[in-house]
């Protein structure tokens, strides 16, 4: 989503990132004019007209669960944005009875908060986890 | 979901639904409050005018329940990061 108009996006789309990614952008390209919706989420710079970079991960139920704004000069991490997905997915499946320590990657350990963890998290976790490849 | 729209020589603009407003407050807000964006809490619904794989459509965010969504905001058309 940006201020600019859906005939910019159709042109944009059209004239450069289907020349990056095939067939076009698979997903609805947004039209914020004014910045109603960017102001609504917080993130529109209304001195420079445009919104920033904001990043919301909604849930099925329409709840934030993660966001992320960063000032325009510098572009996002794709990877991370899906990792937090996939981490917030893992902890919604468990129903709450699994948690994703810093530094998870699916397929890797998650904690089981409960009595039992209190005061033990370093038997099972260790620094050198947070930066796991 | 979404409607299709006919292009036209207006430029469409999006939409937020006008929350009802509470009939009677005691006590007045001292100031007027911005509404922050807080996790766990819901994200605000809108409806946004788009560009999808050839078609001009109308977006609500609201359709998208039992979906995950990712929204995300940029600075620009044809800007370069």
């Amino acid at each position: 989503m940006s201020v600019d108009s859906m005939f910019v996006h159709k042109m944009w789309n059209d004239h450069e990132l289907s020349k990056m990614v095939e067939g076009g952008i698979p997903y609805p390209m947004l039209s914020d004019g004014g910045g109603k919706i960017g102001t609504l989420y917080g993130i529109y710079d209304d001195e420079a007209g445009i919104e920033t970079r904001g990043r919301f991960i909604i849930d099925p139920d329409g709840n934030v669960q993660g966001f992320e704004v960063l000032t325009p000069p510098v572009g996002r991490n794709v990877e991370e944005s899906i990792r937090q997905i996939q981490a917030f997915q893992l902890v919604r499946n468990s129903k709450g009875t699994e948690a994703t320590p810093s530094g998870w990657k699916p397929g890797k350990m998650t904690l089981k908060p409960g009595p039992a963890l209190v005061g033990k998290v370093w038997e099972v976790w260790k620094t050198k986890m947070a930066f796991d490849k | 979901m979404a409607e299709e729209l006919k292009a036209g020589c207006a430029r469409p603009t999006s939409e937020i639904p006008i929350e009802k407003e509470v009939s009677i407050q005691i006590e007045k807000p001292t100031k007027q409050e911005a509404k922050m964006i807080r996790v766990g809490k819901k994200a605000p619904d809108f409806t946004a005018p788009a560009y999808h794989k050839g078609k001009f459509i109308n977006v609500t965010l609201s359709d998208y329940l039992g979906k995950w969504v990712v929204l995300c905001f940029y600075p620009g058309d044809f800007t370069f990061v």
